[in-house]
């Protein structure tokens, strides 16, 4: 028994028992040079070729992220490379939707498309489902909820489709590139991690195929099946478009220093403490204000979450804020910081503000500002629909982010033109009053009654605290009473909770 | 009161374009467009009846172009597109 061959009989039993087959010599080993070999990786296929072998079928899911903003290039590419194959009653599931998916409307129309699942939508997209495009109302979940949702199986999806600025052959992504190539860089791919993760099948849509291995990488060749290369991806220039802009109204100017005053006077602004700051102009040169102060006092962030933006990276490279957490990138500073700044993290949706994560970023969160379309006299907050009943706008973070910090600051003018945003009721319900802490306006800064102790701190530091019922008093009084809002009977969306139950519905709009 | 065609305001936001021209027909005949139509359509048309009927004129047709002005603004615009409309200037 001492040559494999005397053994035979006793293998073949002991495969037979295990219920194996046994040991055939297979082909012979491929001496090609690596860097040859990889180019001919299985995963490279094109997207009509992508799509076929994903084994999609009418009626499923597919998904996409949205961290090119308003420079997204791939739902609108592969939707009508489905519409092209004849593809019919499928759900998007895109952690937003914005302004340049607008062609959707087509696919919509056409029955490619039946059901839309988003934090957000804009533009005519918006303007046409709040008008009662589609039979199937859109289903609305915060960021975090979004997470929870893919994790928990409650948000199924079939196929993946995400766009990545570097990809190597095996498959690993990321939102920037380290090659000379690179063309199109989004920064964090938080938002398409745990499609990434939890989805039956994986497509990357790379411009920018790199050499193997695209290390470190953001999504791992593990969880990806196939491999697109495509012209463009999106447009870098545009993901400061939108709802993220640098400010130089004076208004919000005013708002950012009353901001950046609530802060430094809450009681949390002290050594070690956290903060984020959500889209919106006032909310984002806040960041500007408080920087003065921390250099002036010797303060420093142990980590700034978010919604990352230049600001915060050069407080970070100055030694302000320790660590940056970043589920993505508000502008190209922030996304270059990713690549180079070794304590700038990337996180999923779901480490960044899952409600069922006990380690998300936002349960260890001290502050974060916010801002909104509307505020009512119960501090609930409506950031997705415009005063008008039109859908005009995005969940995002605001919810989670508000739940879970120690201090929820919302910054918002009294008025805009002739649209007030302190009201007696908010259009839709987004984040729970119970949530909210602090409303900065002009006019005064309201606090809620349920932080007494926060009122006090800001009066002792000569801040305008005023019932927030004499905002909205102030605002009806410049204004005029507003008619009610020709709401239809349908229900054209349904805005969830973070904990997976529904909060409220937004019906149609009659013109 | 005899009126000839005359403009005022802008479309900035905030603001509102007023242009009067002479009526077909008799009372006033307004055209309204604004971004804030829902809900404050039905009072931008009191303002502007109520400032024009204030002023003397009674027949006109009223383009209004309107981008959430307040009605403070309105009254101002509607008044100056009417004194140019009539030449009557009523701030002297």
């Amino acid at each position: 028994m001492s040559s494999i061959k005397e053994r035979e009989a006793q293998v073949r039993a002991a495969a037979a028992k295990m219920g194996k087959g046994t040991y055939v010599e297979g082909e012979p080993k491929n001496g090609t040079f690596r860097k040859d070999l990889q180019k001919e990786s299985s995963k490279i296929v094109t997207l009509e070729e992508a799509i076929r072998r994903s084994g999609l079928k009418d009626g499923m899911t597919i998904s996409f992220h949205h961290h090119f903003r308003g420079g997204d290039k791939v739902v609108n590419m592969v939707v009508a490379k489905l519409a092209e194959m004849g593809f019919r009653n499928l759900t998007v599931a895109a952690s937003s939707l914005s302004d340049v998916h607008a062609p959707l409307i087509e696919h919509i129309k056409n029955g490619v498309v039946t059901k839309l699942i988003t934090s957000g939508l804009r533009g005519e997209l918006a303007n046409e489902i709040s008008h009662g495009l589609m039979e199937e109302p859109v289903v609305f979940r915060s960021h975090g909820g979004r997470g929870s949702a893919i994790a928990n199986g409650d948000l199924h999806i079939d196929v993946a489709f995400l766009g990545a600025s570097s990809c190597d052959p095996a498959g690993n992504a990321c939102g920037y590139s380290r090659s000379e190539n690179a063309k199109s860089i989004c920064g964090s791919l938080g938002y398409a991690l745990p499609d990434a993760q939890y989805a039956d099948k994986v497509v990357i849509l790379t411009d920018d195929l790199v050499d193997y291995p695209n290390t470190p990488n953001s999504i791992s060749e593990r969880n990806v099946d196939y491999v697109v290369v495509v012209d463009s991806v999106g447009d870098s220039s545009k993901i400061s478009s939108g709802a993220i802009r640098d400010t130089k109204n004076p208004r919000d100017i005013l708002l950012a220093q009353t901001a950046a005053k609530v802060i430094i006077n809450s009681g949390y602004f002290k050594e070690g403490f956290s903060i984020q700051t959500g889209s919106g102009g006032a909310s984002l040169a806040a960041v500007k204000y408080i920087r003065e102060s921390m250099i002036e006092k010797g303060i420093h962030a142990s980590y700034a979450l978010g919604g990352i933006t230049a600001h915060m990276v050069k407080m970070h490279e100055e030694g302000l804020i320790e660590r940056l957490i970043d589920v993505q990138s508000f502008d190209k500073v922030a996304a270059e910081s990713l690549r180079k700044n070794p304590f700038h993290k990337e996180v999923s949706a779901n480490e960044y503000a899952s409600a069922d994560e006990p380690g998300s970023a936002v349960h260890y969160l001290d502050m974060v500002i916010l801002s909104a379309l509307e505020v009512d006299v119960n501090f609930n907050v409506n950031v997705l629909v415009g005063s008008d009943g039109i859908i005009r706008g995005a969940i995002g973070g605001h919810p989670d982010t508000a739940a879970d910090s120690a201090l929820s600051i919302i910054v918002c003018p009294l008025l805009r033109g002739r649209i007030p945003c302190v009201v007696d009721e908010v259009t839709t319900l987004i984040t729970p009053g119970s949530t909210v802490d602090v409303v900065v306006t002009e006019y005064g800064i309201a606090v809620n009654p349920r932080r007494p102790e926060i009122a006090e701190r800001l009066k002792a530091a000569g801040l305008k605290v005023v019932d927030i019922h004499c905002l909205k008093d102030m605002a009806l009084k410049a204004i005029g009473n507003p008619d009610p809002l020709p709401f239809g009977d349908k229900v054209v969306g349904v805005v969830m909770n973070r904990d997976g139950s529904v909060q409220d519905v937004i019906m149609n709009i009659v013109d | 009161m005899e009126v000839k065609n005359a403009v005022a305001g802008t479309l900035e936001s905030g603001d509102i374009m007023i242009q009067i021209a002479p009526a077909e027909t008799k009372g006033l005949h307004i055209d309204l467009e604004s971004s804030v139509a829902a809900q404050f359509g039905r009072q931008i048309r009191e303002v502007i009846t109520e400032t024009l009927t204030g002023l003397g004129v009674e027949d006109a047709s009223v383009k209004a172009v309107d981008k959430g002005a307040r009605d403070c603004t309105i009254r101002a615009r509607v008044t100056a597109a009417a004194v140019r409309a009539t030449g009557v200037d009523v701030w002297a």
